[in-house]
């Protein structure tokens, strides 16, 4: 059954204190839209509980991408497009821009949002695994004040996060100190274009005389949250790049991850392909050496 | 319990749309699409998938490519919308329209509005743009008639006319 729109309240109040002494005057009652891409899907579909509508597409401080020395901080509103026009963001932060244009077609960048993607928790969002690698913090905020949270930290489970019922995602900055890094960027999927992904992986390294001298990975659509291989790292880390390290890597990977069986594809595929986005990966970080 | 939520209350939207002033009494989140169709009559713009997935209620939102959709008509307050009736008017359609009628690029007719207004929003950014700049300017919009061949190859034409003219 599609929504009635009487029986939704959609307000505009056109700044940050605004919108957040409204969103604490009644907690968990209002929900923020920016873009609309998750909001409105469920909305049109009558599956949108929430009835009370905040509009923070118009609320310039979270528009911004600031730079400063050591991080850029994005306003949580700033959308796909701006992500990908950035010229700091996709020179330095190009598994972040990369993941930017995979996301939807050209009009769903133009409205979609950052703050958006991680306010809608989905495990299968691109670009949360860039934001994992890239050593993310978000800040919060609320009447209260604000405060910091290592993105590491904000998904807690499926669909659940450290957002308090007052908060709202102000920004979310990233320290500038991965430019040195190898990067690669992998999405599964369906189809090229408009497809909700299988796998995706975020991975940076460095690499010195066939030694891995730095690791970080995340995957998306492999566990009930976009995912740290943290103990992969760890396998990986201070190690020489050959073929029985690249096969336990594979090994490490599996136990790892917690994936599922659903309408995109099995937790057997999923498998066998987040081993094979990590062997990819150091297989690139080899060759990154052999090639330079 | 949660109490029942309040109603919503008409209000009056005044937007530019195809370069007029447009006022309607419309409830904040009504899609822009809807009031588009049904209050100001430009059925042009039409509606496939209804979630923001194949792109034939595209229209251009103070520049930009969006899902009609996608957008309660409060956030168009105040905003500059073009939908495929203004693009008619515009030269631009001129090279389009010739190139999607000699290449094939429209056939039942449903998603061609939401295509040429990816189109224009990619020839303004992209003046000659290559195959792949097309595939993933027009990535968004759906057809389920032509193959997509013709349609490449239209925008492909359009561009090159533009240049050369």
């Amino acid at each position: 059954m599609r929504a009635d729109p009487a029986e939704y309240r959609l307000v505009s109040p056109g700044n940050l204190q605004a919108v957040l002494s409204l969103i604490a005057s009644e907690p968990a009652q209002w929900l923020p839209i920016a873009g609309g891409t998750d909001v409105m899907v469920l909305y049109s579909a009558g599956k949108l509980s929430n009835r009370k509508l905040i509009n923070i597409w118009n609320i310039p401080e979270l528009r911004q991408i600031e730079v400063f020395p050591d991080r850029i901080r994005i306003g949580a509103a700033c959308t796909y497009t701006a992500l990908r026009q950035h010229e700091i963001v996709s020179r330095e932060f190009l598994l972040l821009a990369t993941a930017a244009s995979w996301t939807g077609g050209i009009a769903n960048q133009n409205r979609g949002t950052l703050g958006g993607n991680i306010a809608n928790a989905s495990p299968a969002a691109d670009s949360l695994p860039a934001l994992l690698v890239y050593d993310a913090e978000v800040t919060l905020i609320s009447v209260r004040g604000e405060r910091r949270v290592a993105y590491r930290n904000f998904h807690t489970d499926y669909k659940q996060t450290a957002l308090a019922a007052d908060e709202l995602i102000r920004d979310i900055s990233l320290p500038r100190r991965f430019s040195g890094y190898i990067s690669h960027a992998r999405k599964v999927g369906a189809r090229n274009a408009q497809a909700i992904s299988k796998v995706c992986l975020a991975a940076l390294g460095q690499i010195s005389n066939g030694t891995i001298r730095d690791v970080r990975l995340a995957m998306g659509s492999v566990a009930p949250i976009p995912l740290c291989l943290t103990e992969t790292e760890r396998a990986l880390l201070g190690k020489q790049i050959e073929p029985s390290l690249i096969d336990s890597a594979r090994r490490t990977v599996a136990k790892e991850i917690r994936p599922i069986d659903d309408i995109r594809s099995t937790a057997r595929y999923r498998a066998a392909v987040a081993g094979n986005l990590v062997a990819e990966f150091l297989e690139k970080l080899v060759a990154s050496e052999t090639n330079a | 319990m949660n109490p029942l939520p309040e109603t919503s209350a008409t209000y009056e939207i005044s937007f530019s749309v195809n370069g007029e002033v447009k006022k309607v009494f419309a409830l904040p989140m009504e899609r822009l699409l809807d009031v588009l169709r049904n209050d100001l009559k430009l059925t042009g713009t039409k509606e496939g998938c209804g979630e923001g997935e194949c792109g034939s209620c595209s229209v251009l939102l103070d520049g930009m490519l969006v899902n009609s959709c996608l957008v309660p008509v409060a956030q168009a307050n105040g905003a500059t919308v073009v939908t495929i009736e203004g693009i008619s008017v515009h030269a631009k359609m001129k090279y389009l329209q010739e190139a999607f009628l000699e290449c094939g690029g429209a056939q039942c007719g449903i998603c061609t509005p939401g295509m040429i207004l990816a189109a224009v929003h990619l020839l303004e950014k992209k003046p000659e743009p290559a195959l792949a700049d097309i595939r993933e300017g027009l990535a968004g919009n759906l057809c389920r008639c032509t193959g997509y061949m013709q349609i490449f190859e239209a925008v492909t034409n359009a561009a090159r006319r533009k240049v050369t003219k």
